[in-house]
C-alpha cells in the first residue's frame, strides 16, 4: 500500500512539474505601453494641452505651447534580472495621440517584472543616425554636443500677468565649454511589480509638473530662454526629470 | 468578293490585336532620384500605394503642369504660378490666375514634396495630399478659372493627345480629375532639390567660408538667431519643419491662416514654415509675400517681431522685437542662407516644359 502511495505521488509530483514547465515554455505575452500625461492631477491630453492655464511648484502661471519628448531603451526586467528591450525609443508629441501609444517589439515570458527606461539617449545611442528623428527635425546643434534633443517644452509663464513671458525648456546634452560637453541622459528605474500576462497593457504616467519641482524647484523668472546652452539649467533637468514617470494602470486583455 | 471577306479578316484582326496590345500596356515603374544626403539623414519620400511613380504619369503630369488647357481661357497653367526657374514659386506678391485676377496668399514653392510626411499642403494646411491640392487650383475663379472639373475632364478628353496618354500612363483612356491630379501629384513628387553648396558641404565635397560657417552658427545658436527649431538642420536637410507657427508678423490678424481651417482659436495666424531651400529664388517671401528680400526677413526675426496671443514662444525675444542680430551676424546668416541655393534644380531642362 504503501509503495502505491509512494508511486501515486511521485506520479503526481511528476507530472505537475512536467505540466509547469511546459507552461513557462510556451507562454508569451505582448506588451503595449501607453502614455497618459498630467500636470500634477490635472490630466493633460491633445485635445486640452494648449488650452489650460497650470501653475508651476515656484507659483507661476503658465501655458503648454507644445511637448516632445524621448526615451529609448524600454526593458522589462524580470524577477532574475534579465531584461527585455521591447522598445529602442519613443518620440512622443503631446499634439499627436499616435505617439502616446506604442507596441512591444517582441513577445515576452509571462511574469513579474519592473520597468526600466532612459531619458533621452544614453551616449551610444545619442549619435545623430536615427533618419526618422533626423525628419522630425528633433537634432540637438552639434556646438552643444550632437544627437538629439530629450526634450522640447515650449510655452508661457506668468499668463496671468500683463506681461507674460516665453519659456524654452529645451533639454540634450550639456555643454561644459567650447568642444566639452557632458552626457545628460537619466536611467529611470521604477520599483513597481508589474505582472505581465497575456495583452498586457503598462499605463506610464508622465507629470509634467515634477519638472518643475523636484528635487530643484525651478524658477522661470530666472531660467526661461536661452536653456540649450546652460550647463547648470541642463543638469537640473537631468536631475527633475527622475520624477515624472510612474506606472499607471496595467490592464489585461 | 472572297478577296474582300479575307482583307475585312486580316483588318478586324489588326484592330483587335492592337486594342489587346493597348489594353494590357503596362506603364513602367518610375525610381525618384534621390540625393545620397536624404538617403543617409532622411527617412524615403512618401509615395501613395495607389499612386505610385511611372514614366508616363510623370510624363503626363509635367505636361499637364505646363498645359495652358487647365484653364478657363486657355491663358494659364500651373507653370505661370510655379516657375522652375523661381523654384517653382512666382516673383509675383500674389499670382495672376485668368484675366489677370490676383489670388490672396503668396505661390508657394515646390519641391522636396514627397518628404512633407504631414501632408497638409497650402500656407494653411487646408489639403491633405498631393491630389488633393491640385484638385483646388483649376476651379478657383482667381486661379485657373474653371466652372467646375467636368468641363476640364471634357476638354481633355476631346483633345487629340491626351486620351491616349491617360491610357498609356493609368491604362484606361477615359480622363477624370482624379487622375488628372494623380499625374500631376507623380510630377511634383520628382521635384526634388538637393544640390546646394552646403549639401555637398555636408557631403564633405566642398568647404564654406568663415562667413558662412559663422551664418550657420547664428542659425543653430540658440542664444543667437535661433532659427533651426522650425526650418531644418544639417541633419533634416529638408530645412522645414513643415508644420505650423505664428512667426510675429502681426498683432492682429487679417489672414487667421491655420485658425482658418481648423476652427481653433489657438491656430489663428499660424501659416507654414517653408523651406529656406533655395530662398535666393522664392522671394518675395511669407504667405502674403510681404518682404521683397531675404534682408527684410532677417530684419523681420532681429528686430520686427510683433506681440499677439498665438505667437509661437520659440520667437523668445518678442518683447524686445527679436533676436537683435549685429550688421555682421546679419550679413553672416545671410550668406549661410545663400548656400542652400540649388542652381541645378532651379535650371533642370528635366523640370520646365
Amino acid at each position: 500500500m504503501k509503495k502505491i502511495l509512494a508511486l501515486f505521488l511521485l506520479t503526481t509530483i511528476f507530472y505537475s512539474c512536467g505540466e509547469d514547465l511546459d507552461d513557462n515554455i510556451s507562454t508569451q505575452a505582448e506588451v503595449i505601453f501607453k502614455l497618459n500625461h498630467t500636470f500634477d492631477d490635472t490630466a493633460i491630453n491633445v485635445d486640452n494641452y494648449n488650452a489650460l492655464n497650470l501653475t508651476n511648484a515656484n507659483g507661476e502661471m503658465l501655458n503648454i505651447d507644445r511637448i516632445r519628448y524621448l526615451i529609448s531603451r524600454i526593458e522589462l526586467v524580470n524577477t532574475s534580472g534579465f531584461s527585455y528591450i521591447l522598445k529602442d525609443y519613443n518620440l512622443t508629441d503631446l499634439s499627436d495621440i499616435n505617439t502616446y501609444k506604442f507596441n512591444g517589439n517582441l513577445a515576452i515570458p509571462t511574469g513579474t517584472y519592473t520597468l526600466k527606461l532612459v531619458w533621452g539617449f544614453n551616449e551610444v545611442d545619442n549619435l545623430g543616425e536615427y533618419p526618422e528623428l533626423n525628419t522630425a527635425s528633433w537634432n540637438w546643434p552639434d556646438m552643444l554636443g550632437g544627437g538629439y534633443h530629450f526634450l522640447q517644452f515650449d510655452g508661457f509663464y506668468n499668463v496671468d500677468t500683463a506681461s507674460s513671458s516665453p519659456f524654452n525648456f529645451h533639454n540634450g546634452t550639456a555643454k561644459v565649454s567650447d568642444g566639452v560637453f557632458e552626457q545628460n541622459f537619466a536611467t529611470i528605474e521604477l520599483p513597481n511589480e508589474i505582472f505581465v500576462e497575456q495583452n498586457t497593457t503598462i499605463q506610464l504616467n508622465f507629470d509634467i509638473a515634477e519638472l518643475f519641482k523636484n528635487p530643484n524647484t525651478w524658477d522661470l523668472n530666472v531660467l526661461d530662454t536661452p536653456l540649450m546652452p546652460n550647463y547648470n539649467a541642463q543638469k537640473m533637468m537631468q536631475e527633475n526629470v527622475q520624477s515624472v514617470f510612474s506606472i499607471g494602470d496595467v490592464t489585461y486583455q | 468578293m472572297k478577296i474582300l471577306s479575307f482583307l475585312c479578316v486580316i483588318i478586324l484582326v489588326s484592330c483587335s490585336s492592337k486594342e489587346t496590345e493597348h489594353d494590357t500596356y503596362e506603364p513602367i515603374p518610375y525610381a525618384l532620384q534621390i540625393p545620397e544626403l536624404f538617403e543617409q539623414k532622411l527617412i524615403p519620400p512618401l509615395v501613395p500605394a495607389n499612386n505610385k511613380l511611372t514614366i508616363e504619369g510623370v510624363t503626363l503630369g509635367q505636361k499637364l503642369f505646363f498645359d495652358t488647357i487647365l484653364s478657363s481661357d486657355n491663358s494659364v497653367s500651373c507653370a505661370s504660378c510655379h516657375n522652375p526657374q523661381e523654384a517653382f514659386s512666382d516673383s509675383n506678391v500674389f499670382s495672376e490666375g485668368i484675366n489677370g485676377q490676383i489670388g490672396t496668399r503668396h505661390s508657394m514653392p515646390l519641391f522636396n514634396l514627397a518628404w512633407n510626411f504631414d501632408e497638409k499642403f497650402f500656407w494653411d494646411g487646408h489639403k491633405f495630399s498631393l491630389e488633393q491640392q491640385a484638385l483646388e487650383p483649376v476651379i478657383q475663379a482667381n486661379e485657373l478659372g474653371n466652372l467646375s472639373w467636368n468641363i476640364v475632364e471634357e476638354r481633355l478628353q476631346n483633345h487629340a493627345e491626351y486620351p491616349n496618354l491617360f491610357q498609356k500612363a493609368f491604362k484606361t483612356s477615359t480622363i477624370t480629375k482624379t487622375l488628372v491630379t494623380q499625374a500631376i501629384a507623380q510630377f511634383e513628387r520628382t521635384l526634388i532639390s538637393g544640390n546646394s553648396k552646403f549639401d555637398r558641404y555636408s557631403l564633405g565635397q566642398e568647404t564654406l567660408t568663415p562667413q558662412e560657417l559663422d551664418g550657420l552658427d547664428i542659425f543653430m545658436n540658440e542664444e543667437r538667431g535661433d532659427c533651426f527649431h522650425c526650418h531644418g538642420n544639417p541633419n533634416n536637410p529638408l530645412w522645414t519643419d513643415n508644420k505650423f507657427h505664428n512667426n510675429g508678423l502681426d498683432a492682429t490678424f487679417t489672414d487667421l491662416g491655420l485658425g482658418q481651417f481648423t476652427g481653433d482659436p489657438n491656430d489663428n495666424g499660424k501659416f507654414k514654415s517653408p523651406s529656406i531651400r533655395n530662398l535666393e529664388y522664392t522671394a518675395p517671401y511669407m504667405h502674403d509675400g510681404r518682404f521683397a528680400t531675404i534682408d527684410d526677413v532677417i530684419n523681420h526675426y532681429s528686430e520686427g517681431l510683433q506681440n499677439s496671443s498665438t505667437i509661437d514662444p520659440l520667437m523668445k525675444k518678442v518683447d524686445q522685437g527679436g533676436v537683435q542680430l549685429s550688421i555682421q551676424d546679419k550679413a553672416n546668416l545671410k550668406a549661410f542662407l545663400l548656400t542652400l541655393s540649388d542652381t541645378e534644380f532651379v535650371n533642370n531642362p528635366q523640370f520646365q516644359n
